[in-house]
This record gives C-alpha cells, structure tokens and sequence, in this order.
C-alpha cells in the first residue's frame, strides 16, 4: 500500500489584517508584521519592506505576542502602601496618580528645580523626556548612556564625529575584511546578523577579538582571545606594526585628517600641545605647494603631514609628527604587549598583516564622481575594504574611552572610514563634536534650562560646576571626575542622591529602568540607598515615582507607578532627533502606533509614558506644554509627534512634511503624517545622492543633503581628530593653566589619562593576586536585559546562567559541570552554579547578563529558577573602586567620561558545597494587585 | 499510514548552515510562533511562568564546543528539527498511521487527529525531532511548514518555512534535494553537506554544511619595516609624499 | 530511556501472564473446572493488567483502537492484534478447560503459539529501535521470551521446567546486560556522527535550561555502582532465589515464595532494561 493520504495541514493562524508597526523587544527597532485575528494579536513576523531588518526578526521580536499579553503586565496607577520594597500597593485612577505627581513636583520646580531627578532607560523618546526636563528646569536628566557605552559614542564623536552603536555599520556588500572587537550582539542586531551572513556568503573574512567566542565570535574566521581590558595595547601595537612598515593611507590622513594639522610646542606655555589657529579659528597645515602655512580648508591646499613651522619662536609640528614618535616606541611592540594581552606576538604581527593586505592590496573603487569641500572633483570613489565594529567589550572598561580612540585611530590611518569597503555613517551623522551643543546645566526656580542637558565640552569652560566648583548636576557628570561625560552617569545617580552628595534630591522620577536590579552596580546597596530612613524616619530619598509596564524589581521601590503600555498599544516616535532607524544611504525614521488597543478589564488601565508625561507638563503649565493660556499644546503623544517643532520645520518625524506631505526632512507639519506612515509600514527612508553615498564629512553634495534635511543649517565640513584637542584643554588645566582648576586629587591623573593621543593603562586594580580572575557578562541573543523573562517562550532558553569557567580553573579547584562555586570580589560574594568552557580566554569567568530575577517579580512564580538559580554579577560590582591607600575611594567608571567600567571586575573562585539556591537571595517582593503568575 | 513511500517526487528540505549560524534562536521562536497559533493550542506550554516550564518546540538550537588538534577551541551553534528522512523509523513505527511520509515532497507529518500520543515514534526517531504536546498530549514535530509552502494566501515570496523567512544570519535554506540544480543541492555539494548519523539508516533530506576551517594563519606576507625610529620614518614620508 | 511505572508493569505483567498461558495452552498442568479458571484467571488479569497498564502513557487512550490500523508496518500495532488473538484464543481453550472439561489441543497450541509471539511481538517494539542500540539486538527478544517463559513455567507449578527455564532467563539476562554495555560504543553512533563536528566535541549548551519531552523521556541516567547492585538483585531474586526455593523439598509456600521473589526480580530487571538504555538522542543532550 503507497501512503499518498495528506492530513490536513495544521491550524494556521491567518489573520484578518496585517497591521505594520515598529518592534520594541529591543532597541534594535526592526519592523514587525502584526498579524491581526479576531482584534487580537495572532502571530509576528519580519517586515520585508523595512530598512533595517527586511523581512528578518530575532528571537525576541518573534516573541512580542507573549509580551504583550504577559501575566507581569501592569494594570493600573499603584501608589505605594507597604513600606518601601515590600510589593504592597493599591490601585489609584490615571486622575489620582497624575494630580499626586503634579503636587509634588509643582513646589520643587519653584524653589529648587535641581531637586528633581529625571533618568530614563533604553526608551526610545529621549529628545521628548530631554525637552521636558528641560522645560521643567532641572539639571538632573540623562538616559541609560552614561552606564551603557558613552566611551564608544563619546571616541566616536571627538575622534571622527560619529560612533559605533547603531550610528555606523560596516560596508557589508563591499567590505573584505571585517573585525569586531568586543561586540556580542549590540543594539544593531539584527542588521549585524544580516551583515555578517553576507560576508559569509560572499566569503569575506570575519575576525573577533573577545575573551569569549560566541555568537558572532563563534562564525568568526579568526578568533583572538583577548585578556580582558588590554584592546587598547593590542590596537596601539597593531599601530606600531603598522607604520614602522608604512602601512598607512598617506593620502587619506592628509586629506582628511589632522595629521597635518601643526600643534605648538611650547612646554610650560598655556597653549602648549593645542593646534594652531588662523585669526577665523581655522586649524593651520603647511601647504606643500608653497610650503607655507594654509587653513586646512583652502581650496587647492596640498596639507603636509611632514610639515614643521617656527611662528614668533614657537616651533610647530604636526599631529602625525607627535603620533609616529609616540607609537613607533618599542612599548608598543608586539612582543612587548603580548603577555599583557594573552596573544602571541606572531599572532599580532598576522593580524597587522592581514589587515594591511585588505586594505592596500585590492582598494574597492566606485565609479562615482565627486567634489571635495575643498573644491577638488574626484573622478571616482576608492577606499579600502576593511571594516571595523565595536561595542561594549572595549567600552564598559575605565579605559575604554581611550581604548575606542585608540581604534578609530587605526580604521582611519587606513583610510577605511566613509570609503567604499569601509566603516560608514548613518544619518544625522557625520557631525564633529563641535557642532554638538556644550551641556547646559544653570538652574534657576520656576525657569527652564537654557539648553539641553547633554553635550560635548571643548575645555574646562564647558563643565557642569555651580559658582563654588562643586557639581550641578546630581550624577556630576561634566565634573573634573569625568569631563566628558557625554550620556550623564545614571549608575551614580541613586548613590549620590542617598549621599546628599553633591547635594539632596526630593523626587526621583525614573523611567523604563530596572535600577533596583540588574542595572544597578552594588544590587543590595542600591535597594538598601532606596528604602534608607533618615533620623526622622523619613525615607533619605523622600519621593520615587516610576513608569514601568510591567511588575519588574524596580516597581517595588516606588511610591507611585505610572502604567505604560505595551509596544503594540502605543504611539512611538524613532526620531532623527534621537536614534533613528537610518541607513548608510538614507535617512529613515519610524513609528509605533496602537495596533490593538490597551485593555486591562477590570482595572484602570494604562496609558502611554508620553501621553502621560504631556499631561503632567501640561498640569505643571511648563512651557512648550501649555500655551499662554495655560491650555495645552498637544492632546496626547501621537499630536506632540506631528505637530511639534523643534526649529521651524523641524520636528520628530522626518517624512511627509509640509502641508501636502510633499516635504523630507524641513516642512510645515502635516496633519495626515501619521497615516502616511501607518500607510508606508510605519517607517520613511529618505535616499540621499548617490554623489553623497561615502566621504560624507567632506563631500559637498552630502553636506548640502544634509543642510536641506535639517541636520544642520550649514555645511559643516571638518577634519578626523587623530589627535583630541579638547582633552589636551584638559591636561593643561591639570598642569595650572586656566581660571578653573582641578581639584588637587584629580591633576595627575588627568595630566596621566586624558591624553590627546590614545594610550593604554590598566584598567582594573594591576597585578592583583587575591582577585586573579576577570568576570564579564555577555548579552543572550534571545534575551533582553530583565524584560526578556516575563516572555513564557524566551525563558525556556534562557532560564538560569551558570558562570562559565574556562577548564584549567575548572581543574585547579577540582570543579566538574553543575558543581557550585563561591565567586568573590573586594566587594561581595556570589554562589552558584558552574560549567567549564575551553573556548575563553584562560583567566576570564562569564555569565549571561540579567537572567537572574528577585523572586515574587515579574508574575513568576517563586520557585522559577531565574529566582532560585539565576544570578547577577551586578552584586559584586560596585560604583566606586576598593579604597587604594591614598585615602580616595575612586569611582568605578571611565576618568574621561564617567562609563561605567562594568567589565573590570575581578574575582576569585572557590568551590562551595552544593547549594538549594544561588547567593545572595532575597525575600519575596509582594506582587502587585491584579498580578500573579 | 505508515508504510514508507519507496520514492518521493521531490525531497524538500533544509540546508543549515554551521558556518553562519550565530545560535540566535530566532528560528527557535518563529516556528514556536507560527505552529503555536494564536491561542497557542498548536504547540503547548506546560506551566509557563512556573518554576519549570515545559514547552514542545520544533526546532531547537544546541551549543556544541570543538577543540581541534593545534588551534584554539571553537563553538558551534547547531540548530536542529526533523531532518525529514527517507528511511524514516518514526513513521514505521507508528500503530496508528498518524504519522506519515508523504510521496509528492517527502515531508514526514503527524496527523494529529489519529494521534494517541503513544510516543513510540519519539522513541524511534535518533534525532530528538519529535515531542509530545505537553497540553494537547499529542506528537508535534516540524512540518517544513506545510502549511506555509503551498498556501496561496500568503505571497509567493512568504511561502518558506517561518524559521527560514526569520533567520537573520540567511544560515537556513530551504528547497528541493531531489533537484540536482536547486540552490540547497548546489550548496551542499559545495560546501560537502553531510548528513546527521548516517550509521543510522534513516537517510535524512536535510543536510548540514560544515564549519569553514578556523584559525588559519592567513597567506598574507608579514609585513617589514621601512623605518625602526621616527627619524627614519620621517624622512621615509618625506620620499613617499612626493610619490604621492 | 525513563523507566516509567505503566511501561514496566505492562511488559513485566503480560510478559508473565502470557508466558503462563502458554503453558495453559499446552495443557500443563493439565487442569479443568475451578482449578482450571483460577488459572486462566491469574494468566487474564496479568496479561490483560499489563495492557491496561500500558495505555496509562498513552496522550488519547480514548483512540486507542486506532492502534490497530498499522499491522502491516507497526510492531505496536502488530502487539494490539498479538494481544487479541492470543487472548481469544485462549479464552476459547479456557472456556474448555473450566466449562466443559474439555482440553482442546488445537486452540490450545494456536494460543500457546500466539501468546509466545505476542511475547516476541512486545519485544520487537523495542528491538527494532536503532536509536536506542541497547535494545537493538537479538538480546531483547531473547531475553523477554525466556523470561517470560520461566515465569509461565513457575506460574504454571512446573517446577520441572521452570528450574531449567529460569537458569536459562539468568543466563540470558547476564548475556543481555553486558551485550548491552557494549552496545553503545557498537552503535557506531557517537557525537561526531551525531554533528558531523570532528572527534573532539562536546555540549556546552543545552537549547532550553529546562527540562523538555526529549531529556524527561529519553535522558536518564543512573550511576553504574547502584545498576551494579540492582543487577545483582535482580538476579537473585528472578532467578537464584526461585530456583534454590525449587529445588527445596516442595511446600505450596515455597512455591509461593519463589514466585514472589521472581515477580520483584522482573519488575527489577525490567527497571533496568529501561534505565540502562540509552538513546542516541542523549548525545545531543551532553550524555556520555
Ligand atoms: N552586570 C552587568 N550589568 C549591566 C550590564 C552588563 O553588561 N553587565 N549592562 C548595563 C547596560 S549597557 C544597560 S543599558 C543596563 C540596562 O538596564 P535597564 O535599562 O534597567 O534594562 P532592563 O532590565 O531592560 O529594564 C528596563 C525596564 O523597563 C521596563 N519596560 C519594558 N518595556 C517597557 C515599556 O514599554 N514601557 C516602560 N515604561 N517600561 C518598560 C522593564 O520592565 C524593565 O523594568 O544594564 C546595565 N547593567
Ligand atoms: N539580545 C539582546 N540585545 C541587546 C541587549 C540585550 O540585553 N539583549 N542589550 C542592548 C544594550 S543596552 C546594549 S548596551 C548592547 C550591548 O551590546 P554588546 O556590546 O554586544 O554587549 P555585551 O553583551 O555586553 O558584549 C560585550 C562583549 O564584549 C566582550 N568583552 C568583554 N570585555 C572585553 C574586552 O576587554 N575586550 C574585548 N575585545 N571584548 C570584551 C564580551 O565577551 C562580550 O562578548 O546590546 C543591546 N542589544
Ligand atoms: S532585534 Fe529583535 S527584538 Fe530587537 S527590534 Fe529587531 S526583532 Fe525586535
Ligand atoms: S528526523 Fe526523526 S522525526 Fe524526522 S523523519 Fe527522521 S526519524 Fe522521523
Ligand atoms: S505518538 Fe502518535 S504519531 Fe507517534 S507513534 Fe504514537 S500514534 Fe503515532
Ligand atoms: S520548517 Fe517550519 S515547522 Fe519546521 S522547524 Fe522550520 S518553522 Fe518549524
Ligand atoms: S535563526 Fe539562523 S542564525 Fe539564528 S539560530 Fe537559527 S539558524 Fe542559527
Ligand atoms: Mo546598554
């Protein structure tokens, strides 16, 4: 008998409606397909159409639908009535929570407005938190940056006016050679993903450094197994290898580069090491026409890298004078770095090769004619196939700023950045540092700030000091502790708060982030700083309010909870003004909208964290909200999104403009914009010249593109900073120049670290023999953060961590897989499980991050192993550094930028007897009402 | 029914890639997604926020750790759902005739409504490819998306299995191995894709495309000097611009 | 393989209950009337408990007829028909027996027959699995077949046979079990053929941290000291132990004993015969 008989297919969930919107279980923002059955959400996939993942999604994405009907999601407004920590609340209305919120904040706006502190997470609308907290007046707003990768987008944007992140991508259909150093997964998932198939497909090769080889590491051709925290030496000897064989692109670095830029050299002088200037503040090259000294922008002018000038007795030299001297030194061979970084010294000299070889043996060329923004017209585009990505594995260091410098040092000595083959930007980027705003930070009651929070300095000027040198912001981000601390310092905030230091706070408002978890260093203190009672009894930090959707850790610490909705219940605006969706070749930006609406029957309800932000800014009557009647501008989020403006004709969303929709980029708000993208998929991608397609910084079509955008309203052309002038502003302060000072304990070690030319220290505290072993966490591809767990399908994958140790530690302490270990650090103590790994760096332990849960959180149940056997690395780090004997307790965090150096922890490892549960553990949070597993 | 067909007029299956796959589970949860449906009753959950929850999945991704001869040790994401065999032990097996092989294209199927949920099959299958429904007390296994590849509601560029349209690394193919000319036929004969215990006997369609060799030290020159001292290099720059 | 309650009461129940009808069928002893159905009786409710038992692991018992449909290819199948057969054949023989006196031959033998191939059949099920190479082998026929019949034998009050049938279950047993141990690293299945990754692999990460169908089922291990010692009781108490009590001036307790003690001794090595085998499957899953 032949089997021919065909069952009938299984159920397929076919929907009634596709509805098209912008996928939120990650910051990557992939377009989703919703499929839509009986008004409910059936099933997600890709969008095909979409600019940044065409049609794919991750394991988090394909998951939404057991997001958004989670048993953890919050129902109502909560206000607090158990002690602080306890999980006991009641339901309040949207009314009582709103006017609660507007009484306390009204009185500290018109006596201190400094005495709020505003910090959101990963949300998507931080120009719209920014502007609030802007109008509101207070200097005391940042996003998560600060403790996620300001060193990478700090270097990126001082050294060549954009960043790793999600702000560039490799040249995936060009590149020949790509290296990642120190990259998991990023924000760019899924396009990175994309990208590095491609490169499979077309053969390229693909090469990981990173103490841990998997996922993307896993695929690599080449893996370099690095010792944690010592990229910057590797980078600074690949340099040396390099230019003592001449391995440089000379034409790119004197074209495009300050290489040739002259810096004087006067030691002692208060100018000395900063660059030579025209009357006009033009940077000054010789010309190697005339040999005489030229703005770097003049047209014609043939910049000399070798060139040496002696003005009114001072002697000048160029950037790439100062660079060969300091990397060629012999400090920087391979064979002197190799132990420091646990890679063989021929292993250094091949991949110097190898990198050299991609770049100069077959450049890629693009038959493209162009002109330079000196005027000169280049027949066609060529640049060198080698391509570079990084994140926080060089980042979350205390030298990671440097470390990063260090790399975008070496992409651009050969010539791979905006090249054919290359590292290329995304929209609004390029954009050079200085034109960036400074931070903004004098606050006067019942005023708003003058400017936005955030910046970049260019010199002590520009710091974030009160009259009296103390700090104004609460987070002393833009202090001398850490000048350029672009992002804020979110993971200082609740310390310093609880410390009165710099001074008090009444309302801490946080938005979309676990700080009572596993975004906070030192776990336990940060709960013990939250529920702190002063000699009143009067909690230290008097007020939390907090807007989470679901019943996350963080829920039990607040007073009062604003409700968010799910990602598919709201408006959402991925804006140019914030984190776009853009491409190399486009502009783009996106929406979220409701695609089903919010319902919690038998509850309040929950409403948008920006429509309820709107409303309170309206209750506060602050401007920009309330018109001069006190009546508000915008109804809810979605009218804020059209109708808002930023400069004229500027505003969150790019596409449609104009009055018709006719307009890209500048235009009169259009009042049918939305459904224009709901009719687009939700997403607008606007192209630019294919004349503008590469060497961005300098080619004038894309400048004039990106004028008539509205990403600037002038061409900005400038010069890759080899050498970064504003920390030399810096070090000569440190060195006694300049009306403001440092304070005494800093001058070293800023004449010490911020060094115009990148250079590598130990991060972490050197040769440390009881604490011999470094401890990382990686990101799971199919996890986010704390939110990926309340996800019935993603915690089958990932539902407990074990610390992976590589196999001699295994031995040496007699340890076998599922055996449980005692983890120590100089601040604490974890237990828990292990398994042993031979593909890691010989003296680094891991873990996945943030897969470990406080029972009674997120709707599950107390016995889930994310709570019993799930752990966090997080209670052995601490915000500032074991005391060193010179009586200074040193903050845990990048001396540029304030980072938080996550990766430099250290550890030892003994074998404990088998445990029921990992430790610490804590008792069970009470689960809001309306919540249970 | 469960006899198998002697011949199938087509052989679909997938060509996964070990070379690419960044072990993101993403196809893990699409296919969960896609058979699940939306009430979930096509491929249960037991427990789901509970202290262990049990869910049947379709297709599973393993980490694997290889530690070659003389170079550093590699990891391999492997992913893995019914391989579809030709000598398939799970169908034979089967008392009731709920699992089948199927003569036009060879994908292996379970009808569930002749399903007693004996587990026979699980057993007889050597790849781990079939589960019982935890809720439905039913076999599931991977159906090659039956439902998706032959279904004119869906665009003709959608009719691929839901774990291939998601993979972000593009290291799942999907086609016809009986077709010596099909892209996951040409792929496996380039890359030699190999079949998973052969000893076994079932002759699985799918094939799996090796790792790529690692850790080769490139055949690239070593690069010399043109200077030890920045003296030199000066003056070796000085030559060079001139060229330039 | 987990060595789940229904599956090792149905194969150790009906392997005995069977094994004792076939020696009914033969007409040993040779009894009639009430004697006759005490016997039947005892061969019934272990035969048909066995079955019942083993629709207990069944999703949809309520399809359970459906088994049916599958003889031509289905050891499973083919099991549901054996069972059948076997047991209206021998209702036919015992409607004889203990209604009418009569011992009739030919349903007798058939049923004797069919029984011992249900036996067969029961063990094919296992047997024809590759994927667990353990019981793949002549072994496992082999070995329910003469444990079946050396229960049926001492069931029977055949003390004669069973002594020699029961030492022949021993040896085979002890056969069976190290056969077995070797029959892993014979499979010629290991994880290289299982990834195709090279000889030096290993898992370092299950896909799910939580238990699943496949690792519930199919992954169980048990230490090699407590199989030891479970071997050697198992030993002792299906076959040394009966066998000694046999050989005993005869006492109708003894008998007694000797079947108890065989009885657990069955239940033991049916535990093992479950718990001892691997499936392939657990490669993937970081076994072995
Ligand atoms: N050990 C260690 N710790 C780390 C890191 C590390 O690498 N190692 N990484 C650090 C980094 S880079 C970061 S960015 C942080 C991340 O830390 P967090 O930003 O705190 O990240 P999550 O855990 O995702 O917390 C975000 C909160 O947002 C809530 N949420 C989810 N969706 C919504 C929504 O739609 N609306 C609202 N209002 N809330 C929502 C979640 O429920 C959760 O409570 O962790 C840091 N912590
Ligand atoms: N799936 C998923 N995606 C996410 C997130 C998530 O939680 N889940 N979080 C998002 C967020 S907030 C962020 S900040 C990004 C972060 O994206 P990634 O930067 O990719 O984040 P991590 O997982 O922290 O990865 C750090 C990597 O650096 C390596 N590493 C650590 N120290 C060193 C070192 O000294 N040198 C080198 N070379 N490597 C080192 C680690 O082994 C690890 O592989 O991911 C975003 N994307
Ligand atoms: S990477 Fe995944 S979770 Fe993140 S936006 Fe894209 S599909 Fe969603
Ligand atoms: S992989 Fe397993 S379930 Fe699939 S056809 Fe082969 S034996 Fe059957
Ligand atoms: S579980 Fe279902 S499909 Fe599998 S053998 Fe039993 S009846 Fe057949
Ligand atoms: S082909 Fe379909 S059913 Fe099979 S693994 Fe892929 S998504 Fe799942
Ligand atoms: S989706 Fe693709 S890359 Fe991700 S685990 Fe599956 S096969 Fe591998
Ligand atoms: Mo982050």
């Amino acid at each position: 008998m032949t089997p021919t008989k065909t069952p009938t297919a299984p159920a397929s969930p076919f929907a009634d409606e596709i509805r098209k919107t912008t996928c939120y279980m990650c910051a990557c923002r992939c377009g989703i397909d919703v499929h839509i059955k009986d008004g409910r959400v059936a099933y997600i996939d890709g969008n095909r159409d979409h600019p940044v993942n065409g049609g794919v999604l991750c394991a988090k994405g394909s998951a939404g639908l057991k997001s958004h009907t989670a048993p953890s999601r919050l129902r109502a407004p909560l206000r607090r009535t158990g002690p602080r920590g306890s999980g006991e609340f009641e339901e309040i209305t949207w009314e009582e929570a709103l006017s609660t919120a507007a009484d306390w904040l009204r009185p500290i706006r018109q006596d201190a407005p400094e005495k709020l502190a505003f910090f959101t997470g990963r949300d998507q609308s931080q120009s719209f938190t920014g502007f609030w907290a802007q109008a509101y007046g207070t200097p005391n707003y940042a996003a998560h940056g600060g403790f996620c990768s300001v060193n990478m987008a700090a270097a990126g944007i001082y050294t060549m006016g954009g960043a790793f992140w999600e702000f560039g991508q490799p040249d995936w259909d060009r590149t020949k050679l790509l290296v990642l150093f120190g990259v998991a997964e990023d924000h760019d998932s899924n396009p990175i993903k994309v990208g590095l198939g491609k490169l499979k497909g077309r053969g390229a090769r693909v090469i990981s450094v990173n103490p841990i080889r998997t996922g993307y590491s896993a695929i690599a051709d080449d893996w370099y197994g690095i010792t944690p925290g010592t990229d910057g030496l590797l980078i600074l000897s690949l340099i040396h290898v390099l230019l003592k064989a001449g391995k440089v692109d000379l034409d790119y670095l004197a074209r495009w580069t300050d290489a040739p830029v002259l810096l004087k050299e006067a030691p002692g002088a208060p100018d000395h090491g900063l660059v030579l200037r025209n009357d006009e503040g033009k940077a000054l090259v010789i010309d190697r026409r005339t040999g005489q000294p030229a703005p770097f922008d003049a047209a014609g002018v043939r910049p000399d890298m070798g060139g040496r000038l002696v003005k009114d007795g001072t002697s000048h030299r160029t950037v790439f004078d100062k660079l060969i001297r300091r990397y060629m030194d012999p400090i920087y061979a391979p064979e002197a770095v190799s132990r420091a970084c646990g890679i063989a010294p021929d292993r250094i000299h091949a991949l110097a090769a190898t990198l050299a070889d991609a770049a100069f043996s077959e450049p890629v060329t693009i038959a493209q004619p162009w002109t330079d923004f000196r005027g000169e017209r280049h027949e066609e585009m060529t640049g060198r196939p080698v391509s570079m990505h990084a994140m926080r594995g060089i980042s979350a260091h205390a030298n990671g700023f440097q470390t990063a410098r260090a790399l975008h040092v070496l992409q651009i000595l050969l010539g791979t950045v905006e090249t054919p083959g290359g590292f290329r930007f995304k929209p609004p980027y390029p954009k050079p540092f200085h034109a960036h705003p400074v931070p903004h930070s004098a606050c006067h009651p019942g005023t708003p700030l003058a400017g936005p929070h955030l910046g970049f300095v260019r010199g002590p000027d520009d710091l974030a000091l009160k009259d009296d040198g103390t700090a104004a912001r609460i987070d002393k981000a833009f202090t001398w502790d850490n000048p350029m601390s672009a992002h804020g310092l979110m993971h200082m905030v609740i310390a310093n708060a609880h410390a009165g230091d710099p001074y008090k706070i009444d309302t801490l408002f946080l938005y979309m982030a676990n700080m009572a978890w596993n975004s906070s260093m030192n776990t336990a203190g940060t709960m013990q700083m939250l529920t702190d009672t002063d000699e009143n009894g009067d909690y230290v930090i008097p007020r939390i309010i907090y807007s989470d959707a679901y019943a996350s850790e963080m829920v039990a610490y607040a007073d009062l909870i604003l409700p968010d909705t799910t990602y598919l219940e709201r408006h959402d605006c991925i804006s140019l003004l914030d984190r776009p969706i853009s491409e190399a070749d486009a502009a783009a930006d996106a929406i979220r909208w409701p695609v089903v609406e919010p319902e919690r029957p038998g509850h309040e309800g929950v409403r948008g964290f920006q429509s309820a932000l709107l409303d309170l800014g309206v209750r506060l009557g602050l401007p920009g909200f309330v018109d001069g009647d006190g009546q508000a501008l915008y109804s809810d989020y979605a009218d804020y999104m059209v109708r808002h403006e930023r400069r004229p004709g500027i505003g969150p969303l790019a596409g449609w403009r104009g009055e018709d929709g006719s307009r890209e980029g500048r235009g009169a708000p259009n009042p049918d914009q939305l459904q224009r993208y709901i009719d687009n998929g939700g997403f607008w991608v606007g192209h630019m010249p294919d004349e503008a397609r590469f060497f961005k910084p300098w080619n004038r079509a894309y400048q004039d593109w990106a004028v008539k955008m509205g990403f600037y309203d002038a061409p900005q052309p400038y010069l890759f900073s080899l050498y970064c002038e504003p920390l030399r502003r810096f070090q000569l302060a440190a060195e006694g120049h300049g009306e403001r000072q440092p304070p005494e304990r800093l001058r070293a070690r800023i004449k010490a670290q911020l060094d115009p030319l990148p250079l590598w220290y130990r991060a972490e505290a050197e040769g440390d023999t009881d604490y011999p072993i470094h401890a990382l966490t990686q990101r799971p591809m199919a996890m986010y953060h704390s939110w990926g767990n309340l996800n019935a399908w993603l915690r089958q994958i990932h539902g407990a961590n074990p610390l992976y140790v590589p196999l001699e530690i295994m031995e040496q302490h007699g340890l076998k897989d599922g055996d449980w270990a005692h983890v120590t650090s100089p601040h604490g103590r974890i237990t828990v499980p292990v398994v042993g790994m031979a593909a890691v760096n010989g003296k680094t332990v891991w873990t996945w991050n943030a897969i470990g849960k406080r029972k009674g959180a997120w709707a599950l149940d107390d016995g889930a192993r994310e709570a019993t056997e799930g752990f966090l690395l997080n209670h052995l780090i601490h915000e500032l550094l074991p005391p060193k004997g010179d009586g200074q307790r040193w903050s845990n965090s990048d001396p540029v930028t304030g980072q938080a150096a996550w990766f430099d922890l250290k550890v030892r490892i003994e074998k404990a007897a088998v445990q029921p549960e990992s430790q610490p553990a804590f008792p069970p949070l009470k689960r809001p009402p309306g919540i249970r597993p | 029914m469960t006899c198998l067909p002697t011949t199938t007029d087509r052989k679909l299956g997938l060509a996964i890639d070990l070379d690419t796959c960044v072990g993101c589970h993403a196809c893990v949860i699409s296919c969960k997604g896609w058979n699940a449906g939306d009430d979930g009753a096509g491929l249960g959950d037991a427990d789901p926020y509970g202290a262990d929850p049990l869910g049947a999945f379709l297709n599973r991704v393993h980490t694997f750790e290889v530690q070659p001869e003389d170079a550093p040790a590699q990891i391999v994401h492997f992913p893995k759902s019914c391989l579809h065999c030709d000598d398939a032990p799970c169908v034979t097996v089967c008392p009731t005739g709920a699992s089948l092989k199927r003569t036009e294209d060879g994908i292996v199927l379970v009808n569930e409504a002749d399903c007693i949920g004996c587990g026979l099959c699980a057993w007889a299958c050597p790849y781990g490819a079939r589960e019982m429904d935890p809720v439905a007390k039913v076999m599931r296994k991977c159906t090659l998306c039956v439902d998706r590849i032959y279904n004119d509601a869906l665009p003709e560029e959608d009719r691929i299995p839901a774990c291939v349209r998601t993979c972000p690394a593009g290291a799942r193919h999907f086609g016809d191995f009986a077709d010596p000319d099909s892209h996951v036929s040409r792929l496996t004969a380039e890359r030699g894709g190999f079949a998973l215990m052969p000893e076994q006997g079932t002759r699985p369609v799918n094939r799996y495309l090796p790792p790529r060799p690692r850790d080769r030290a490139p055949e690239v020159p070593m690069l010399t000097p043109v200077a030890e001292e920045p003296t030199g290099f000066l003056a070796w720059l000085d030559r060079a611009l001139e060229k330039l | 393989m987990h060595p789940a309650p229904s599956v090792i009461l149905f194969t150790s129940l009906s392997g005995l209950g069977f094994g004792l009808l076939v020696f009914l069928g033969l007409g040993l002893p040779p009894v009639t009337g009430w004697v006759a159905f005490v016997f039947w009786l005892i061969g019934y409710v272990l035969a048909c408990g066995g079955l019942i038992a083993s629709t207990f692991h069944l999703g949809h018992p309520e399809r359970a007829l459906k088994a049916f449909t599958q003889w031509r290819s289905s050891w499973l199948s083919r099991e549901a028909w054996g069972s059948v057969i076997a047991l209206v054949l021998m209702a036919i023989t015992g409607i004889g027996a203990v209604f009418l006196g009569a011992r009739w031959a030919l349903p007798g033998v058939l049923g004797a027959l069919v029984c011992l191939g249900t036996v067969f059949i029961t063990s094919m099920i296992y047997a024809q699995l590759k994927s667990v190479p353990r019981w793949h082998s002549a072994w496992t026929p082999l070995l329910f077949l003469a444990i079946s019949l050396a229960g049926g034998a001492l069931l029977a009050g055949q003390a004669s046979v069973a002594v020699p049938l029961l030492l022949l279950a021993g040896a085979v047993q002890i056969v069976a079990w190290f056969a077995g141990d070797r029959a892993m690293g014979r499979s010629g299945t290991t994880l290289a053929t299982a990834t195709g990754l090279g000889p030096k692999v290993r898992l370092l990460a299950p896909p799910h941290t939580g238990p699943n169908y496949l690792t519930q089922e199919m992954v169980f291990v048990i230490g090699r000291k407590h199989a030891t010692r479970l071997r050697a009781i198992a030993l002792l108490l299906m076959s040394v132990l009966p066998v000694i009590l046999l050989l005993l001036p005869f006492h109708h307790l003894l008998g007694l004993l000797a079947v108890l003690f065989h009885v657990a001794g069955v239940v033991v090595s049916r535990w093992l015969f479950f718990a001892e085998a691997e499936h392939v499957v657990g490669l993937y899953y970081g076994q072995r």
